[in-house]
C-alpha cells in the first residue's frame, strides 16, 4: 500500500529526514516511536504534503501511484488521512457542514454522488456511537474551543467518517484521560480490517496494549534507527531511548 | 478622472464597432452641470413646479459644499462639469442573442445559477417574446394592489402620488445632508417608491420577483419607502449578477421611514464593475441611506453585502426616535486587487430605551482596503438606551488591510454601549488542515468565508442568501494561492 524509499526533507534549509525506508501493507499497524524532535510529525506532515517541507531525495509510492506527486487534496482523496498532532480550530465552520464537504469531496474524486441528507445523518450518528464521540460537538465550530482531548476524539470521528485506506495518527494518545484513551483505541480496532492500514505515532507503549501494531519502528535524528514487533515498545519503555542513540552514534562514526 | 466624455466616446465607439443595435435616444444633454440642466430634467420628467425647486435648492447646497476629506484614501478628484447628467439613461447595450455577450459574464451568470430568462434580461439581450417571470410580476403586482400597497418608479409616485413624495421625499435625507445627497437631489434621475398601508403585512419580498423588470435607473438613483403604523415589509436592491454600468459615478439616495410598530428590513447586494485587476474604469459607489424610527417599537434593520464598485462609501444609518426602537446594521464587506471599502453604520438614539445592533464583516484580500466606521450617538432624553457592535476583520494574503474607525458619543449614563473587535487572517496551518481532509483550497477558502459571514447572510432571506454565498465564493477565487 504504501512503500517510502530513501526519503529525504528539508524544513527551512535544515535537513530533516534524512533517508527513510517503509513499507506497509494491506492490514498492518506499524507504530513510530522515538525521542522528541526526531522526525515523527515530520514524516507524518511530508507524507499529508505539508507545503513547507521540501523533498529532497527519495520516493513514495501510495497505492501504486507517486504520492509525491500529488496535492494535498488529491492525497486524502486517493484514501490517505492523517490525524494531527495539533489540531487546528476553525472558527465559523461547523464541524458537521465539513465532514459533509470533505466527504462529498473524496466521493466526487471516486466518481461517487455526495450522500443524501439523510444517508450522511445515518453516517454521522452511526461513526458518534463508534468512537463514543459527543453529538454537541458535532455541531460546533470546528475545534474551536474544544479541549485538547476532544479536539484529539474529533481527529478520530473524522477518520471513522472519512475512511481511509492509510490512517497516520500522530500522538493521538497524547492529552486524552484513560477512558478516552480505551474508547479510541476501541474505535480503531473496530475500524481495522484487512484493506487498510495504520501507522501510529506515539510515546506510550500503553495505547500499544490497546492497539496491539504488527511492526514498531524507532525513529531518530531522521532515521528509522531500530525496527521490532510490539516487544520493541516495551524495551523502549524500560530503557529509554539512550541505549538506541548510542547505538545509531555508532554506527554513523564507523561509516 | 475627468475623462468621462472619452469614456462615452468609447462606448459609443464600441457599440459602433461590434455593430449593436442601440436605440439611442434623441435628447442626450451635453456634459455640465447648472440650473438650465435641472430644469431640463425636471421638465422631461413633467416634474410638479415644488419638485423642481426642491431639486434647485438641492443643487444650491451642492454648489455650497466641498467633497469629503474624512475617508482613509484618497478620493479621486471628481469634475462633475464633465458628466452627463441626462445622457440617455437607458442606452444599455442591447444585444440580440446570449450568444453575443462576453462569455465571461455568462460563465458567472452560469455559477450563480441564474435561470436563462434572468440572465438575457440581465445582460441586456433585446427580448420580446414575455417571460413567465414577468407574469409572474404582474399577478403580484395585482396582490399588492389589493392590500393597498404602493411599490412603483419613484418618477411614477411623483405622477400618482404626489402628496405622499411631497410629504417625504428628503424628510430623512435632507438635500443639504452632504455633497453626494445634495448631488441626487438636484439631478436624480429614477427609484423606486413603497408605501406600506396601516397594519399590512407585505406578503412578500419586494423586488425579488421583479428583480429583471427593475431596469438599472442610472446614477443617480432615489428610493423611498415607507411603512405605515403597524406594517411590515422587506425590501431587497440590487442583484447578485455582476452590474457594468459606463458611468463611473454613483451616488444613490435611500430613504426609510418607519411609523409606529412598523418594522422594515432593507437588504442590498451590492455587485457593481470593481474595475481591472489596477483597479481601472471601476465604478465610485457614494450612496447615502438613512432610516427613520418615527413611532413607538418601530424597527428598521439594514443587511448588506458589497463586493463590487471601485470605491464604496456609504453608511446605512438610522435615527431611533420612537421610544424602544430597534436599529440593525448587518454588513459583508469585500475588497479585492485595489478595491477600497469604507463602510459601517451610524445609530441616532433619539428615543428611551432603543436599541441598537451592529454586525460588520469586512474581507479583504488582494491589495483591499476595509474600513469600518461607526457612530453611535446617544442623546440626553435615551434613557436606557443600548447598543451591540461587534466588527470583525478576516484578511487573506498581507498586502491588503482593515481598518476600524468606531466613534461613541453618549450623553446619557443610563445607556449601555458595547464594543467587540477582531482580526484575524486565513492561515496556511488552516487551508492545509482542510486540504488534509480532501478540500482543495478555492472550496476551503469559500468554507471558511461562508462560516465568517453566516450571521449576516442569515439576515437575508433564504433564497437571496444562497445566492450572496455563491457570490462571496467567486468574488473570491483565486485570492488565495
Ligand atoms: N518549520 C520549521 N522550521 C524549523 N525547524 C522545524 C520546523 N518544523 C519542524 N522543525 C524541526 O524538525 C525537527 C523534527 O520535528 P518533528 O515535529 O517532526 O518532531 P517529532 O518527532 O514529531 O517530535 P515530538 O515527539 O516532540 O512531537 C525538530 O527539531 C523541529 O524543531
Ligand atoms: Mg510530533
Amino acid at each position: 500500500m504504501l512503500i517510502i524509499k530513501n526519503l529525504h526533507a528539508e524544513v527551512e534549509e535544515k535537513q530533516i529526514l534524512k533517508g527513510i525506508n517503509l513499507e506497509v501493507k494491506a492490514g498492518e499497524v506499524h507504530a513510530i516511536m522515538g525521542p522528541n524532535g526526531s522526525g515523527k510529525s515530520s514524516l507524518a506532515s511530508v507524507l499529508a504534503g505539508r507545503e513547507s517541507y521540501q523533498v529532497t531525495q527519495g520516493e513514495v509510492k501510495f497505492h501504486g501511484k507517486d504520492l509525491l506527486d500529488m496535492s494535498p487534496e488529491d492525497r486524502a482523496r486517493e484514501g490517505l488521512f492523517l490525524a494531527f498532532q495539533y489540531p487546528i480550530e476553525i472558527p465559523g465552520v461547523s464541524n458537521v457542514n465539513f465532514l459533509k464537504t470533505a466527504l462529498a469531496e473524496i466521493r466526487q474524486y471516486r466518481g461517487l454522488p455526495p450522500l443524501e441528507a439523510k444517508e450522511f445523518l445515518k453516517l454521522s450518528r452511526e461513526k458518534q456511537k463508534l468512537v463514543e464521540f459527543d453529538a454537541q460537538l458535532v455541531n460546533r465550530s470546528l475545534n474551536e474551543g474544544f479541549s485538547g482531548g476532544e479536539k484529539k476524539r474529533n481527529e478520530i470521528f473524522q477518520l471513522a467518517m472519512l475512511e481511509p485506506s492509510l490512517a497516520i495518527l500522530d500522538e493521538t494518545d497524547s492529552g486524552l484521560d484513560i477512558d478516552a484513551l480505551r474508547i479510541v483505541s476501541q474505535g480503531v480496532n473496530k475500524l481495522r480490517s484487512k484493506d487498510n492500514a495504520f501507522i501510529i505515532i506515539t510515546h506510550y507503549q500503553r495505547l500499544l496494549e490497546y492497539i496491539v501494531p504488527d511492526f514498531v519502528h524507532v525513529l531518530y535524528n531522521g532515521r528509522i534507527v531500530k525496527s521490532g514487533t510490539k516487544d520493541l515498545a516495551l524495551e523502549l519503555e524500560e530503557k529509554g531511548y539512550d541505549w538506541l542513540k548510542e547505538e545509531a552514534r555508532e554506527k554513523a562514526e564507523s561509516i | 478622472m475627468g475623462n468621462d466624455n472619452e469614456i462615452i466616446d468609447n462606448i459609443a465607439n464600441k457599440e459602433y464597432e461590434f455593430g449593436f443595435v442601440t436605440d439611442i435616444e434623441m435628447d442626450i444633454l451635453p456634459a455640465g452641470l447648472n440650473e438650465d440642466t435641472i430644469r431640463y430634467i425636471s421638465e422631461k420628467k413633467k416634474e410638479p413646479e415644488w419638485l423642481l425647486e426642491w431639486r434647485l435648492k438641492g443643487f444650491q447646497a451642492f454648489r455650497k459644499q466641498k467633497l469629503p476629506e474624512w475617508q482613509n484614501f484618497t478620493l479621486p478628484s471628481i469634475d462633475f462639469q464633465k458628466i452627463s447628467y441626462y445622457a440617455a439613461p437607458r442606452n444599455k447595450k442591447k444585444y440580440n442573442s446570449l450568444d453575443e455577450v462576453d462569455p465571461e459574464l455568462l460563465a458567472t451568470f452560469e455559477k450563480l445559477g441564474i435561470p436563462l430568462s434572468e440572465q438575457k434580461a440581465l445582460a441586456g439581450v433585446a427580448v420580446d417574446a414575455v417571460f413567465d417571470s414577468i407574469s409572474v410580476a404582474t399577478t403580484y403586482k395585482e396582490k399588492l394592489k389589493e392590500l393597498g400597497i404602493i411599490f412603483c418608479s419613484f418618477g411614477e409616485a411623483v405622477q400618482e402620488h404626489p402628496e405622499l413624495v411631497k410629504k417625504y421625499v428628503g424628510s430623512v435625507v435632507p438635500y443639504s445632508d452632504n455633497i453626494f445627497a445634495a448631488l441626487n437631489a438636484a439631478v436624480f434621475s429614477d427609484g423606486s417608491f413603497v408605501y406600506i398601508p396601516k397594519g399590512v403585512r407585505c406578503p412578500m419580498e419586494l423586488s425579488t420577483y421583479f428583480r429583471i423588470n427593475t431596469e438599472n435607473t442610472g446614477q443617480f438613483e432615489r428610493t423611498l419607502i415607507i411603512a405605515d403604523e403597524g406594517s411590515y415589509v422587506s425590501y431587497l436592491e440590487g442583484c447578485t449578477a455582476p452590474m457594468r454600468d459606463e458611468n463611473q459615478l454613483h451616488a444613490a439616495v435611500v430613504e426609510l421611514i418607519a411609523m409606529g410598530n412598523a418594522e422594515i428590513k432593507y437588504s442590498t447586494v451590492q455587485n457593481w464593475y470593481p474595475g481591472d485587476k489596477d483597479g481601472k474604469g471601476g465604478i465610485y459607489n457614494f450612496v447615502t441611506k438613512r432610516g427613520i424610527c418615527k413611532g413607538d417599537n418601530a424597527k428598521i434593520s439594514w443587511t448588506q453585502v458589497e463586493t463590487g464598485s471601485a470605491i464604496t462609501w456609504k453608511y446605512p444609518s438610522v435615527i431611533l426616535q420612537g421610544d424602544n426602537s430597534t436599529g440593525e446594521f448587518y454588513s459583508v464587506a469585500v475588497t479585492r486587487n485595489k478595491q477600497i471599502a469604507d463602510t459601517g453604520t451610524k445609530m441616532h438614539h433619539i428615543g428611551r430605551n432603543t436599541r441598537s445592533r451592529i454586525i460588520s464583516k469586512g474581507i479583504s484580500a488582494g491589495e483591499g482596503q476595509n474600513s469600518y466606521r461607526g457612530l453611535v450617538q446617544i442623546g440626553p432624553k435615551a434613557d436606557e438606551a443600548r447598543n451591540f457592535t461587534q466588527c470583525d476583520s478576516l484578511l487573506i494574503g498581507d498586502r491588503c488591510g482593515a481598518h476600524t474607525f468606531p466613534y461613541i458619543e453618549s450623553k446619557n449614563n443610563s445607556a449601555t454601549v458595547e464594543h467587540e473587535a477582531t482580526t484575524s487572517k486565513i492561515g496556511e496551518d488552516q487551508i492545509f488542515y482542510l486540504n488534509a481532509r480532501g478540500i482543495d483550497s478555492e472550496k476551503a477558502v469559500a468554507l471558511i468565508i461562508n462560516g465568517y459571514v453566516r450571521e449576516v447572510l442569515n439576515q437575508l432571506p433564504m433564497e437571496f442568501a444562497v445566492e450572496a454565498q455563491k457570490l462571496l465564493s467567486i468574488t473570491l477565487e483565486g485570492s488565495v494561492g
